[in-house]
């Protein structure tokens, strides 16, 4: 039997939430409602209150919040991001997740109880960037770029003194994350300042010729024949043209799934396993979080690993193990 | 305060050769005061033009020119990392980190920050600082407020890219290698084709970004010449030119001259024709999106 690996779920309400927490999650991950956080998206976060009560509704059941606070504060402008961790030491959220070093110094200066994870929007992809990280601030996790391969995480936990956690499930970005201005070059709302990435409000989809052609902003990101799977136009997962040719450059409209490489990524020495979403519904979490809860237990008894049947509520209903596999590089 | 004329690495695969004449070119002729050598894109480059660097190098400091090297933006793995272990061990050298794995290293000694560590606000540029960061080259979306905030709340030296398409982004997988079919594993160096990067379109046939490799930039070329009274009474002291496939040194005269204060005659016409007619852009000084072109840009389309 081997330990299974820590679940760790995401929250963009309180329903889904109490979803996370009721199928099997073993912490949910959520930010405030304003860009302090990666996902600042409208109708979606948690208010003040809104962390009391799951912080109680989770902790009730032994499950564990993070608050991710990782964008990179405005110049002349940290108040708001110096309250949302001030306000999560307060409210007692068992960690923060931080992605700028000013900010890091901050918590690590005035809540050095506070346990502190390194945000993927760090972009830590090496373990000198990480051992600094561990030795400047007491980081206790870092949270993984999705650009490793299984043999190279291996190699990296042999050398760091921190967890690791790596995504296991959804949107899958091709970028190195925290270093992608291609939503600002677009739209002028970023990842890093606004924490948004392809933001709905520049979206437009328009009926051409036959097609439905979608826009973000002043670009066509894609466009759709009749009765081809039209999908949201997010940067990298749209159709261009390099050389007289179209194609998906940078990445398929596709979802991550590693569920294949459970068994490796324990060999591997990952601590905990991140289920993207925090934009999706209450239905989607439950769901997600009760497969990946049956997976991940199974691949701690040294099961074969139950293949769970949700390709329904992937992107383009097609997965991949991106970085994973050498071969997507 | 004098305004300084900086060099960036240049991004792109080129000829060897061409890579070191084109350094001969700039050491004898290009008004610019400070250097950047180095691979920052992709480390299987690297040993392409190493074997002219000691001249590069020699030629640079002959003509006075200080040399920067400046070290990979996407540090992955082992080998990559001693890399950056050896230069930073290197006396005498001023390293400009990319990674911040590179400013660990170089802590307790000056050295500079590139615009691939993320420096948005006050609190980290102090904590750089007190590390021993000496020079700051700030990343490409920041908006002119937050330039002059940082600017204000410290006396080092600043760094903006004024002229050169944008870096926008870089990933683990080699964008030039998938769009021929190929893995990065075994690229045949396909990015050698483009030494201003791969054009990519939108379907409906509008210049949008440049693949380099693993790295994604802007179809469009930043260039703040329009801004540069406004950056240096912000307090931005150094000025980064990004090396591309044309006459960088018509490029260094015309922004030392605006540098200066002197206006020649069409200065932006004659930077028009040296992108060969590509647009440009300043959205990202303007705090809107990067690619538009704002105020006298707007004009000139």
């Amino acid at each position: 039997m081997n330990r299974a690996l820590e679940l760790v779920c995401p929250a963009g309400t309180p329903a889904a939430l109490k979803a996370a927490v009721d199928a099997g999650g073993d912490s949910v991950y959520l930010g405030f409602r304003d860009e302090t956080n990666a996902r600042n998206f409208p109708g979606l976060n948690f208010t003040r209150d809104e962390l009391k009560e799951g912080l109680s509704y989770a902790h009730d059941r032994g499950v564990k919040i993070l608050v991710a606070i990782n964008t990179f504060p405005r110049a002349g402008d940290l108040g708001p991001w110096h309250r949302a961790v001030d306000d999560a030491a307060r409210l007692g959220a068992d960690a923060v997740i931080l992605a700028d070093i000013g900010l890091i110094d901050y918590v690590a200066r005035k809540h050095p109880e506070l346990r502190r994870h390194l945000s993927v929007q760090a972009s830590a992809s090496n373990a000198e960037a990480i051992c600094f990280y561990h030795r400047e601030f007491n980081i206790k996790r870092v949270v993984l770029p999705r650009i490793f391969t299984v043999a190279e995480i291996a190699a990296l936990n042999k050398q760091i003194p921190v967890e690791t956690e790596v995504f296991i499930f959804g949107s899958v970005g091709c970028m190195a994350e925290g270093r992608c201005a291609l939503s600002s070059y677009v739209t002028g709302q970023s990842p890093n300042m606004n924490g948004v990435c392809s933001p709905a409000s520049h979206v437009r989809y328009i009926e051409q010729g036959g097609r439905l052609v979608c826009r973000l902003g002043d670009f066509t990101i894609n466009a759709f024949a009749d009765g081809e799977a039209a999908s949201y136009p997010t940067l990298c997962k749209g159709r261009f043209v390099t050389r007289g040719r179209a194609a998906y450059l940078f990445e398929e409209p596709t979802s991550l799934s590693a569920i294949s490489v459970l068994p490796e990524l324990i060999a591997a020495g990952v601590t905990a396993l991140k289920i993207e979403g925090r934009q999706r519904g209450r239905a989607y979490v439950a769901q997600v979080v009760a497969a990946l809860r049956r997976a991940v237990d199974a691949a701690a008894r040294g099961d074969p690993v139950p293949a769970p049947a949700l390709h329904a509520v992937m992107e383009g209903q097609r997965e991949t193990a991106g970085a994973y596999e050498k071969t997507w590089r | 305060m004098e305004a300084k004329l900086t060099l960036g690495p240049v991004l792109f695969n080129w000829a060897p050769e061409a890579w070191r004449d084109f350094y001969f070119g700039i050491a004898d002729e290009a008004p610019v005061d400070s250097v950047c050598l180095g691979e920052v894109v992709c480390s299987k480059r690297r040993p392409l033009f190493e074997p002219y660097l000691a001249a590069v190098v020699e030629r640079l400091e002959r003509t006075g020119k200080e040399v920067v090297f400046s070290t990979l933006a996407l540090i992955m793995d082992e080998r990559e990392t001693a890399h950056v272990r050896a230069i930073a061990a290197t006396e005498g050298l001023y390293v400009e980190a990319n990674d911040i794995s590179a400013a660990a290293l170089l802590a307790g000694r000056p050295h500079a920050i590139g615009p691939f560590i993320n420096v948005y606000n006050e609190a980290t540029l102090a904590y750089l600082v007190e590390r021993g960061a000496t020079r700051v080259c700030l990343p490409v979306e920041l908006p002119a407020e937050s330039l002059a905030v940082l600017a204000a709340s410290s006396d080092v030296e600043l760094e903006v890219q004024v002229f050169g398409r944008l870096p926008l982004a870089i990933s683990a997988r080699c964008y030039h290698a998938r769009s021929c079919g190929l893995l990065k594993d075994n690229c045949q160096f396909v990015c050698d084709q483009d030494p201003d990067g791969m054009d990519v379109e939108t379907l409906d046939g509008v210049p949008f970004l440049a693949i380099n490799g693993p790295q994604i930039l802007s179809s469009t070329y930043g260039n703040l010449w329009g801004e540069l009274k406004a950056l240096k009474e912000m307090g931005i002291r150094r000025f980064r030119l990004s090396p591309h496939n044309t006459d960088m040194v018509q490029v260094a005269r015309l922004f030392r001259d605006g540098l200066d204060g002197r206006d020649p005659p069409q200065a932006e016409e004659r930077l028009a024709e040296l992108v060969n007619g590509a647009a440009f852009s300043n959205g990202f000084f303007h705090g809107v999106a990067g690619w538009a072109p704002v105020g006298k840009l707007a004009e000139a389309e």
